[in-house]
């Protein structure tokens, strides 16, 4: 399934930043950037429940939001891009460098 | 049902890949300085083709073992050098009984890779014949194809399919230059070590390919690939995915080739010969016919036998599941891969 991960930090106490590098590199594992704070993440159901346990785990639910949006099987066809850095779709674009 | 997953290749000169978390990060050093030219999770990238001179860290390719994600090494001009193999997979019981494969369960089995062969060849010829009218060489081949195919069944020895396939074979590739309607490329027969066209450069490359993804897939269900029955048992051959190759050749990768021309989406400037009269491709060449190759696998079709709607690049670990079921004894018989 297909999700969209985007969240939002805090910097007002110490850690924001570190926090966000947390969240990044965890997005990262799953997905690929597509702006600085918005991920796309392919993920089966399995491994679902620890992704968003980590994210949740991470973050000041205080201070932080995380927003997940399911995009579902048709992904594909609510996304578009425009302007600069096109994401690029790590399962149907060739991986050629 | 296993899912289609991306294949990266990497063609940099003095690429690094290393695995960070549970990432592939593939950096480049130019003038000492680290550029990061892709991060990708690993669990998206089913198969790793690396060309030249490219540094994979022990940490990716133990994970390539552990996970059966492929990995295999070429060298600058495209031929195969190494490949990673993890743990042996599988069910000792159904590797055994690979090895017990009685004499008529082997001809039985050859013939219907050749028939199969035969008549996906045969396909493309009547294509041809379909969208271009009709040159009287082709149909005769095709003819030919036709008489070979129908004589198969009552053949009783490995030996004599063998020949016949030969036969057909040689009758498909004295007419394939004919299908070849971009007149800048030229095509006499089929010839390997070294190929002395571009064509059969191009082909040569793909089969090798096509060969690795289907030797991966024969591991992955358990089976081994070396030990074959069309193609006789030699070290260092992974006969088995060679005998599954010939399925798959005409469909998959001489109807890709024929369309990179065709459409002349490569030139013939894209290709270098040495002296002594090798072909190989440019960088630009490689890239075009990888990514035709790419999108080649990911059309879907509806599989023959199993009557679902599957992509392409997934016939390799579909045709090594129903092989698997046929050593067990689940299905009577392997069903080669056709399409009509």
């Amino acid at each position: 399934m297909m999700v969209l991960v985007t969240y939002d930090v805090s910097f007002e106490d110490g850690n924001g930043a570190q926090r966000l590098r947390r969240l990044a590199k965890i997005c990262l594992d799953y997905g690929t950037r597509v702006q600085y704070s918005v991920f796309e993440c392919d993920i089966d159901y399995q491994h679902w429940p620890l992704f968003k346990a980590k994210l949740l785990e991470t973050m000041d639910p205080a201070v932080d939001s995380i927003r997940f949006y399911k995009l579902g099987k048709h992904w594909r066809d609510k996304v578009a891009h425009h302007g600069a850095k096109p994401a690029l779709d790590i399962f149907q674009d060739t991986l050629l460098l | 049902m296993k899912q289609l997953q991306n294949c990266l290749y990497i063609t940099k000169d003095g690429a690094y890949l290393h695995k960070q978390r549970e990432t592939l990060l593939v950096e480049q050093r130019i003038e000492g300085k680290k550029h990061k030219l892709l991060q990708v999770p690993i669990h998206s990238i089913g198969a790793i083709f690396c060309f030249g001179n490219v540094l994979v860290s022990p940490q990716v390719m133990g994970f390539c073992g552990e996970r059966g994600t492929g990995l295999a090494f070429f060298d600058q001009f495209g031929r195969f050098q190494a490949r990673v193999v993890g743990q042996q997979h599988g069910n000792v019981l159904l590797r055994r009984a690979q090895y017990q494969f009685s004499d008529e369960q082997q001809l039985t089995f050859v013939k219907g890779l050749v028939g199969a062969k035969l008549q996906s060849s045969r396909a493309v010829l009547q294509r041809h014949l379909r969208n271009h009218g009709a040159v009287t060489e082709v149909k005769q081949a095709s003819a030919r194809l036709k008489q070979i195919i129908e004589s198969l069944p009552v053949q009783r020895s490995i030996d004599s399919v063998r020949g016949y396939e030969g036969e057909g074979a040689k009758h498909y590739f004295s007419v394939f230059g004919q299908l070849i309607t971009n007149p800048k490329f030229e095509f006499n027969g089929r010839n390997r070590r070294p190929p002395k066209d571009p064509i059969n450069a191009m082909l040569s490359f793909l089969y090798a390919i096509w060969g690795k993804e289907l030797s991966g897939a024969l591991q992955g269900v358990g089976l081994d690939p070396q030990v074959g029955w069309l193609h006789t048992e030699r070290p260092g051959r992974d006969s088995l995915a060679q005998d599954l190759l010939e399925e798959f050749r005409a469909y998959v990768i001489d109807r890709l080739v024929l369309t990179l021309v065709n459409r002349k989406q490569v030139k013939p400037k894209d290709f270098i010969t040495d002296v002594s009269g090798a072909v190989s491709m440019s960088d630009e060449a490689r890239k075009t016919v990888l990514q035709a190759y790419q999108s080649r696998k990911l059309e879907t079709i509806n599989h023959p036998f199993l009557d679902e709607q599957v992509e392409i690049g997934l016939l390799p670990h579909l045709q090594a599941m129903l092989l698997s079921r046929h050593i067990r004894g689940d299905l009577a018989s392997y069903p080669p891969f056709c399409m009509r």
